[in-house]
């Protein structure tokens, strides 16, 4: 069973042995409105936890996409830099935007579950 | 200062809209079915902006109004005829462009749209050069919708008798709850539409009227991207005080007249810019892929010399594929001419475009 975290730069995380899925919620797809645009890490790439690891764009600005673990990319979801509006469909399903071999789980424990996630992202609309 | 409300705030509230901050305005940025969505439906059917932040400037005179604001606007208002309009600008003595503006000739005089940011500094500039000698009101108790669309006609003419017949870039008056309102066949979207001036205590039940029948409310975000979908500049950003229009490639907009004979503030640029001396040139980009060339990002030829910058970029939704405006080095200028985009660090293959990129669809 895949456990599922959130950080504070609205990015979720599903883990599964030493690999961590991300992408980012609904309640970013929905503050960005129409996406337009994505573009991922390179596979291979050594990303540090809270670094840049994509840009997300819609009709209004370009957004960074944050790695919320350290690790090494090791996939990528091409399909929606061909479709990017399936971000905004499914964003925390099917539109992840790439996997990450987990270098320090204990960094997960910093992150929050759903109901505190849901919680901050009432505060912080923004 | 503290931020504006249009009379229409609290209907565009209700309306679940975002709002951002514009020109010293709340205006609503998006409503919740999204930009992409108002965009098409204002492409398909028919759209709703407030722009009541626009300033709305009647100039009293007659003859010798015509004398002296042809000092300052490079357009031919001898010729311009009763609630006709024309595309001009505010210039300045550099050739420069202080404001691009909407002139309509009036019965008083002049009435001219004015954008938001520039409207108090507009005012200032034309009070000092008709020094004093006309009377000018800038109405903030008028508000300001479009409706643009290709059912706009449409639909407007079932509450406005008689809108219909208006041609594109003329205007009238017209009546509404026994009020005076003012409209003119005009609009920065490239469709057909509307845009009318009306009292503010009648504009929303105006605009509730209209959005029952089916017309969608529009926020600034689809402005944007329509606009330059029409290859409609957006003052402040393609165009500025150190533009001439002859480089935003405005030149249709000086009348023949006012190009020949000159007689306004910064035709010395003008007139050298036409005579060979032109260095860059407004044009459209297409990047090749799906990378998106915001305001800002730097223009190279093939061989890396650096050529110009994006001054306009989004994603344009009925052209379904990122577009750009800016400005480039003449000889880079000609539609086709490859050119690279330098976003976040790389470089991407991109076209020149002829401009717009969406074509129009105005009745005439």
């Amino acid at each position: 069973m895949s456990e599922k975290k959130y950080s504070k730069k609205h990015e979720w995380v599903s883990i599964e042995g030493d690999i961590a899925t991300v992408g980012i919620t609904n309640h970013a797809a929905n503050l960005l409105g129409d996406i337009v645009f994505v573009e991922l890490p390179d596979k291979g790439k050594n990303v540090e936890k809270e670094g840049q690891a994509g840009v997300v764009e819609s009709t209004k600005a370009a957004s960074d996409v944050y790695t919320p673990v350290t690790g090494e990319i090791t996939e990528t979801n091409k399909s929606i830099v061909d479709d990017p509006a399936a971000v905004n469909k499914d964003p925390e399903g099917t539109s992840w935007f790439f996997k990450i071999k987990i270098k320090n789980k204990s960094e997960l424990n910093e992150l929050m579950n759903k109901t505190d996630y849901e919680k901050f992202a009432k505060e912080n609309p923004n | 200062m503290d931020t504006q409300k249009t009379a229409l705030y609290n209907y565009h509230k209700s309306l679940g809209a975002k709002f951002v901050p514009f020109a010293g305005y709340e205006m609503p940025v998006q409503y919740p079915s999204g930009i992409v969505e108002e965009h098409k439906a204002t492409r398909s059917k028919v759209g709703l902006f407030d722009v009541s932040h626009m300033g709305q400037l009647l100039i009293e005179g007659n003859e010798n109004l015509v004398i002296e604001l042809e000092k300052i606007i490079p357009t031919d208002l001898k010729k311009i005829k009763l609630n006709q309009s024309k595309y001009s600008f505010l210039m300045n003595k550099e050739g420069g462009i202080y404001d691009d503006l909407i002139i309509t000739k009036v019965e008083k005089g002049f009435s001219i749209i004015l954008n938001a940011a520039c409207k108090n500094n507009d005012l200032k500039i034309i009070k000092n050069a008709l020094r004093s000698k006309f009377k000018l009101t800038l109405y903030d108790n008028l508000s300001l919708i479009a409706l643009q669309g290709p059912k706009s006609s449409e639909i407007l003419e079932k509450t406005i008798r008689g809108v219909s017949s208006l041609k594109f870039m003329n205007g009238n008056k017209f009546s509404y709850n026994g009020r005076d309102i003012y409209i003119t066949r005009s609009g920065y979207t490239g469709e057909d539409g509307f845009e009318i001036s009306i009292p503010n205590e009648l504009v929303e039940d105006f605009a509730k009227r209209l959005v029952t029948q089916g017309v969608k409310p529009i926020g600034l975000g689809a402005r944007d991207t329509l606009r330059l979908e029409a290859g409609l500049c957006l003052y402040g950003h393609d165009i500025n005080e150190s533009t001439s229009p002859i480089e935003a490639n405005l030149k249709w907009a000086i009348s023949k007249r006012r190009r020949e004979e000159g007689g306004f503030a910064g035709y010395n640029k003008i007139k050298s810019d036409m005579n060979g001396s032109l260095t860059r040139l407004r044009i459209g980009v297409k990047p090749e892929g799906k990378i998106i060339a915001r305001e800002g990002v730097k223009i190279f030829s093939k061989d890396n010399e650096e050529i110009g910058l994006v001054t306009s970029g989004t994603f344009g939704p009925s052209v379904n594929q990122p577009i750009a405006m800016g400005y480039v080095k003449l000889k880079f200028s000609k539609p086709g001419t490859k050119v690279l985009l330098e976003v976040r660090g790389k470089k991407h293959e991109a076209n020149i475009s002829e401009l717009p990129f969406y074509k129009k669809n105005y009745v005439r």
